[in-house]
This record gives structure tokens, sequence and C-alpha cells, in this order.
């Protein structure tokens, strides 16, 4: 269990870029999409893996299935190297990108299944195990016989999770798997993907905007800022290094001036009489409830968890050489 | 990179299921489909009539007569639909690299130039060739040859090897797609260019451009060469005797350099993303 299946030391990429800079003059530019990124995932883990647009996350998925070939380091995904050996790869990967579909637009969704079972050369008995187990699990039975194209996004999305699994992969890649779906659709793929990496022991790496994703699915996280890996671990641990804050909201009798709340806590808004105080996600709320409830007309008050949206955007602030980091997630913390 | 099958086995099978799915995806528009067939087979027919209607006012182009130029025609047109068909869909490559869907073709267990060349397969580029070996096929009645075996023989041989040599031109100028995205205009000159250049005699052209098109882009060798060897006419540029023979030589030069080209276009693209 312990061997890791995907493999990254030291893996680097670097793209020359080349601009006009004059009729004929081009000026040479490299730019450090991924900056020796180290990292290992054991078989069966599922990661979430994230960070800002531009990071490096669609780089490191082009890379680990042989799209894109490193500049440096090493790189291993099931003991091949992708860019080397893709096709052989490409046996015991799927790949899901959540923005382009690989269905036939104008043709029955089953006959994408069927050029799959073909082009993967999967065995007959399998094909239709895997066919039948995935129409079930993803609700796509009424669905094989309608042209991709009148399918809804959700439904697309379902048919392209299913094209990207009937050949049994180890490892599935998904990139933004839950964009642009609704509440429903999107609580069906999450629950569905649970179900896999829990059943039949897939790896899976996804990379999401959507931090549900990560707080349903994953067990690790990974955050990539400006191509290097700035967290890897557990979910919860993610508030502790982003110094993430809690927050209390308390309704008074009437409108007051802030709240005079003992240090680090502090009013961070006020509305009328409601006002909004953030504090330490590591300190209890009891002392500070207890000090409230004490010296001000206490009517109502709610604990809210540190979004994690606020979390990621504060640590990706921390180091302090950024000019261009993201705003300031102050607002972000009350809701 | 060859492990099990070998890659020519493979490619021809993927080429096969990929453009079989797009066949399918056209005749989901018959009526569309069937209007674009009979609107090729028109508009390829056309530039044959533009030279039937030279012939209405002169009795020879260059010294050939019309049976001869229709005889150059013939193969010109022939090989050229053949490698259109087959591998026309390259020169969209450059479309694919910009929207990024290229991707898509990476992570798949088939070799991408099989995948490339099928991709938006479409059966209506039939026509043309269709309507080359209905000229064709007139000419070869029409013209005044001394048919023997080496002759009947050498009329299907250099079809063959032209496709080829049209072929490899589509697959170098799709590579070089993956460096400039919009260059397929660059391409057609040479591909469509090169066609309808062969389709009149050598005889009329400058000598610059006939070297050009014998040594640098070995066109020549699709329907210059083996028609004046049919027709007893002197060669080009006074090429050795054998000339007409080395056609299938020329192919595969053509089909080697093609891969070798295409091979680094897609190394490039995949150390330099998009």
């Amino acid at each position: 269990m312990a061997d890791a299946f995907i493999e990254l030391v030291d893996v680097e990429k670097v793209f020359e870029v080349r601009r006009k800079t004059g009729f004929l003059r081009r000026e040479r530019r490299s730019v450090r999409a991924v900056d020796s990124l180290s990292f290992t995932v054991a078989r069966g883990e599922m990661v979430g893996y994230i960070g800002p647009n531009g990071a490096g996350k669609s780089t490191t998925i082009k890379m680990l299935t042989g799209i894109l070939t490193p500049s440096g380091g090493r790189l291993r995904v099931a003991g091949i190297d992708p860019s080397r050996e893709r096709t052989r790869l490409a046996h015991r990967m799927g790949v899901v990108l959540g923005q382009r579909t690989t269905l036939w637009w104008d043709l029955p969704l089953i006959d994408s299944y069927r050029l799959m079972h073909r082009m993967y050369r999967i065995p007959d008995a399998r094909y239709r195990e895997n066919l039948d187990r995935l129409v079930e699990l993803l609700g796509l039975a009424d669905l094989l016989d309608v042209p991709v194209r009148q399918l809804s996004l959700g439904q697309r999305m379902r048919g392209d999770i299913a094209a990207a699994l009937l050949h049994d992969p180890e490892v599935l890649y998904l990139d933004e798997p839950t964009i642009g779906l609704d509440v429903m659709s999107k609580a069906r793929v999450r629950e569905f993907l649970r179900q896999l990496n829990a059943e039949r022991a897939t790896t899976v790496l996804l990379t999401t905007h959507d931090l549900q994703d990560i707080e349903q699915l994953c067990s690790r996280v990974m955050v990539i800022d400006r191509g290097r890996l700035v967290y890897d671990g557990a979910l919860a641990g993610l508030h502790e290094v982003g110094e993430s804050e809690r927050t209390l909201v308390v309704d008074l009798e009437r409108e007051l001036p802030p709240i005079e709340a003992p240090a680090p806590a502090r009013v961070v808004r006020v509305e009328g009489p409601r006002q909004w105080l953030a504090f330490p996600a590591s300190e209890s709320a009891a002392g500070l409830v207890a000090r409230i409830a004490a010296e001000y007309p206490l009517v109502d008050l709610s604990v809210r968890e540190p979004d994690i949206e606020a979390v990621i955007a504060r640590m990706l602030d921390t180091p302090a050489d950024t000019p261009d980091s993201p705003p300031d997630p102050a607002g972000h913390t009350v809701r | 990179m060859a492990w099990g099958r070998s890659r020519p086995v493979e490619g021809l099978r993927a080429y096969r299921l990929i453009a079989g799915m797009w066949i399918r995806s056209t005749l989901t528009y018959r009526a569309s489909f069937a209007l674009t067939v009979c609107g090729n087979l028109l508009l390829s027919g056309l530039d044959f009539v533009a030279i039937l209607l030279m012939f209405a006012q002169v009795d020879a182009l260059g010294g050939w007569t019309l049976p001869e130029v229709a005889l150059l025609y013939g193969l010109s047109v022939t090989a050229f639909g053949i490698a259109q068909l087959a591998f026309g869909s390259v020169a969209s490559l450059g479309g694919r690299v910009r929207d990024g869907s290229f991707d898509t073709l990476l992570v798949r267990p088939v070799p991408v130039l099989a995948q490339v060349a099928a991709d938006r397969f479409a059966l209506r580029r039939l026509g043309r060739g269709v309507q080359g070996s209905v000229v064709l096929g007139w000419a070869l009645v029409a013209v005044d040859v001394d048919w023997g075996v080496v002759k009947v023989l050498l009329v299907p041989v250099t079809v063959v090897c032209g496709a080829v040599i049209f072929g490899s031109l589509f697959v170098a100028g799709g590579a070089f797609q993956f460096l400039a995205q919009d260059a397929s205009e660059v391409q057609n000159a040479f591909t469509y260019g090169g066609t309808t250049l062969l389709q009149y005699p050598p005889t009329v052209f400058g000598r610059d451009l006939v070297r050009g098109v014998t040594f640098v882009l070995p066109l020549a060798f699709a329907n210059w060469v083996p028609a004046a060897y049919l027709l007893g006419r002197p060669y080009p540029l006074g090429l050795p005797e054998g000339a007409a023979f080395a056609a299938p030589l020329v192919a595969v030069v053509c089909a080697a350099a093609a891969g070798a080209v295409w091979r680094a276009g897609l190394r490039s693209y995949r150390s330099t993303g998009s």
C-alpha cells in the first residue's frame, strides 16, 4: 500500500515564450510553469489539487498524462515515464477534462462507448460488465441512445466520466469535473467518485475551483502556487497553516458601538444590531462568548467555521514577496 | 517506441475506427451530405472545364494534345484526391492545437498521426478522386500509346506513388502547424497549388519552376515524368531514362521525410505546450 503510484522528484517545466517586439524582432523569455515539484501519491489515494489560475495545475496534469514532456526532474506513473511511453500508459489511465468532451457530438452516447471498447481493446465481457455498472451508477440508462449534442452539461459530464473508466484505469485524472454543473449533478458526480475510490481503489487526482469537491471527497489536498507546492497534507491542516479564523456572529438588543473584545478577537463588521467578530480557529469560543454575554445585551449568536476558500487565499498571500497576490480575504471570512 | 503490435497496423486500425465514426456523424445530416457531395463534384470538375475551354481555341498546349493533357490532369487529380481523402484533415491540425482539443488525442492509446488524419474524415472528398479517375479513364483510351505490360503497370503505380507524395506534403505541412498554427494557407499553396500546376505540361513552365517541382518538392514524379515515358516524349530537364520508374523510390523518401518532420513537430509541441 505504501508504494508510490505517482512519483515526482524535482519536476520542472519551463516554457520558452516568444513575444513579438517589432516587425521581425522577437523577445525570448522563459516562463517557469512548474518549479522543482516533488510529491508522491499512493495507489488508491484520492487527492485534491488546487491553486489559482495559472499556478501550474494543468501543466502538472499534462505532464502526468504524457501530453507534455518535463524540462527536468523525474516523473513516474505506475513505474512508467509518461512522456516516453504515452501510449502504454494510456491503457492504464483515464482522463476527464471538464471543459472538453471526448464524446462524439452528433452520435448517440453509446457509439462513443463502442469506440472506446475497440480503441482500448477492452475484452468483450469486461466491457459489458463495466458499461452496465457505469450506466447504473451514473444514471445513464435513458441517455445511451441520445445524441451527445442533446445532453445537458451534467449528463455529458457523467457520460465523459463513464467513457474514461470503461477500460478499468488504475488512475483517474479529473480536471474541473464539476465546473458549470448544478447542485444535483455535482452531488451525483461526487457520490460516484467516492464509490469508485472506495470500491475499486482507483487512484484519483482532481483539480477543482469548487472547494466543496475537496471537502467532500479528498482526505489529502495539495496546493500549488506559481509552480511550487505550498501545501501538501490533510484538509484539516490547511486551517492551521492558513492561520484561519472562525467568526462569531452576535445579535444584540440594539445598535451599539463595536464590541470591545479581548485581543486577538476583533470586530470585523457591524450592521445594525448585528456584529461579526473574528478569532483564531485554534481558540475556543467559550471564553469570548461568556465575556460578551456578561457585558452586552445579547439576543442570539452563532459560530461560523472558516471558509476554506478564504483560508487558501490567505495562505497564498503569506509569502510576502507577492505584489500581485489575491485580494485581501477579509471580506470572505464573514458571509 | 514499438511494443506488441506494429505501429503502422495500429495506426491503420485506429484510422478506420475514427473515420467510421466521422462518416456516421456526417450521415446524421443526410441532405447536407448529399448537397456537399454534388457541390464538390461540380467544383472539382470546373478546372477540367477550363482546360477544355482552352482547347476549344488551340490544338495543343506546350506541344501536348488534349488527350495528353487529360492524362496529366487525370494522374494528378486522382493521386491528389486519394491523398486528400486520406490525409487532408492533417491540414486543419492548427485549429485543434489552437483550441486545445489536440490534447485529448494525446491521451488515447493509438498513434496521433492516425487520429489527426482521420479527424473530421470527409467522404465528400471522394468527389475529386472520382472526377480525376473519370478523366484519367478517358485519357488512357484516347491517347496514342502502344501499350505493353510495363506501361500498363506504370499507371496504377504512378497513381499510388503520387498519392503518397501528396500525402507526405499534407503531413509535413500539418506538422509545420505545430510551430505556426495559422500556416494552413501556406500549405494550401503547395498542395492545391501543386496539383493545379501538374495539370499542365511541364513545357509551358519556366525551367526554374520545373527544377523546383522535380528536385525540391518532387511532384514531377506524380505525373510529368511517368506521363512523358508513356507518351514517348522527352523528359523534363533531360532526366535519365529510368526516371519514370523512380517514383516508388521518391515516394518512399517523401514519406520518410514527412514522418521525420511529423515526429519533430509533435516533439516540439510536447515540450512547449501551447
